[in-house]
């Protein structure tokens, strides 16, 4: 099928884009890297009246150190955050998942704001904010708000973010040398969406401290494992029975199977790839 | 503001000036305006990679970018690749390897595989599978495409 027939906008400025976006009562759907959007156009998932196209929008291209803290504009593609050195140094989390999403042309043009705003709940990104206690920075014409990852992912392709507001960008805590951090997903297919996927954080791992448990993949929205992460909590490295206890503390009743996977499969895989990313941190 | 747009780019070296309508994708645009229909439309998700091809240096998937969005930019199309020394390489390889059977994916395939070479891709078989995972072929098991990036790489000339 083909896209809709749609208006499209092109602004060259934050401002001018905000601008759109709180207009009169027309459907305006920012246009990221496009690269869930046009499927969900062509599929006609999605039919907005108008397209605001975000790729003018230079000055949402960045990735800059402020202190202890990593800021990436909404607009930095995947390709740009893989080859980041400030990325791989102080965001590793994010740099572990990243050969995860998709495949190199997509990663050429997908962004890191895009997949945020959609909120996809089998994508990575979403699971890697909220495992990393990300900020989320949102912008309208009333000027910018912060919105913590735990608060912005509330549903399938639902999240905090309000229909006049942009996310501007992202701000991440910059790695410390004692924190370790786990990732693993299982898809079908090398770069497919996953049937089950974890982002895991830890202040330390020698004894387990300060853990956030994230799967993707097998609920509403990015699930925090506080069970998991409390089973774990002040055991030592690898420890087998604290590792079960762990893989046997999930949220299961939170779970939601999808086409082809079950509920119960979709437990099945979460103990795995939790066990497995803990013994690669 | 109109639903169609004008637009302005380089296809293999060559300007096109068209009018657009805005719902039109970049590979739609290419096979139906400009006359190019080597680059193929299979899922139109953005699954398959048989649309994939260089907007401004990069690989892209044609059918996830709007021909709008590609107005001021340069664009290369598989009938765009001898220009290439790579290029033609890897068509003179996959001819040699049979590398394709009914030739759908062929346009992707190449335009993955120049950007693995020239971004100094190793000849390694699993990174090159990983790279190409991207790219779906139906006939030929994949096996005889990867020997055909494998040769290119292996001969050096690429670089």
């Amino acid at each position: 099928m083909k896209a809709p027939d749609i208006l499209y906008e092109c602004p060259q400025t934050v401002a001018e884009a905000v601008a759109l976006l709180s207009d009169d009562g027309r459907f305006c759907q920012p246009l990221a890297g496009g690269q869930s959007l046009m499927p969900m156009m062509h599929l006609r998932l999605a039919q907005p009246e108008v397209l605001i196209d975000l790729n003018a929008l230079a000055e949402l291209d960045f990735i800059e150190q402020v202190d202890d803290t990593i800021h990436v504009g909404s607009m930095v593609r995947y390709t740009t955050l893989l080859n980041s050195e400030l990325i791989r140094r102080h965001v590793p989390l994010m740099s572990l998942s990243l050969p995860h999403v998709a495949h190199s042309a997509v990663r050429n043009r997908g962004t890191i704001g895009g997949s945020t705003a959609l909120a996809d709940p089998a994508a990575e990104m979403p699971a890697v904010l909220k495992a990393l206690n990300a900020v989320i920075v949102a912008v309208s014409q009333s000027g910018p708000r912060e919105i913590s990852a735990d608060d912005f992912f509330q549903g399938i392709y639902e999240t905090a973010l309000g229909d006049d507001e942009l996310v501007h960008s992202i701000k991440f805590p910059a790695a410390t040398d004692q924190q370790r951090f786990g990732f693993y997903e299982l898809a079908r297919r090398h770069g497919d969406y996953a049937m089950a996927g974890v982002a895991v954080s830890a202040q330390s791992i020698n004894p387990y401290t300060g853990l956030r448990i994230i799967f993707f993949g097998v609920a509403d929205q990015p699930l925090r494992a506080t069970g998991a992460e409390a089973a774990l909590e002040g055991s030592m490295f690898k420890d087998e029975p604290a590792i079960l206890e762990a893989q046997n503390a999930l949220p299961a009743d939170e779970f939601t199977g999808d086409v082809g996977v079950s509920v119960d499969t979709k437990v099945q895989l979460a103990k795995v790839v939790l066990k497995r990313a803990l013994l690669a941190m | 503001m109109a639903q169609t747009q004008d637009i302005e780019l380089v296809v293999n070296g060559e300007t096109i000036q068209a009018s657009v309508p805005v719902r039109t994708n970049l590979v739609d645009f290419l096979r139906d305006h400009v006359g190019l229909t080597g680059s193929h439309v299979g899922c139109e998700q953005g699954v398959c990679g048989a649309c994939t091809l260089e907007v401004d240096g990069v690989a892209v998937r044609g059918c996830l970018m709007l021909a709008v969005q590609a107005n001021g930019s340069q664009v290369t199309t598989i009938e765009g690749v001898s220009a290439k020394l790579v290029g033609r390489q890897l068509q003179r390889a996959f001819v040699e390897h049979n590398a394709l059977q009914c030739g759908f994916c062929t346009p992707g395939m190449i335009a993955s595989s120049i950007e693995y070479i020239e971004q100094g891709g190793a000849s390694d078989r699993a990174a090159i599978r990983e790279h190409l995972s991207g790219n779906y072929c139906r006939c030929t098991g994949y096996q005889s495409i990867v020997d055909a990036v494998v040769s290119v790489i292996d001969k050096g000339a690429a670089a």
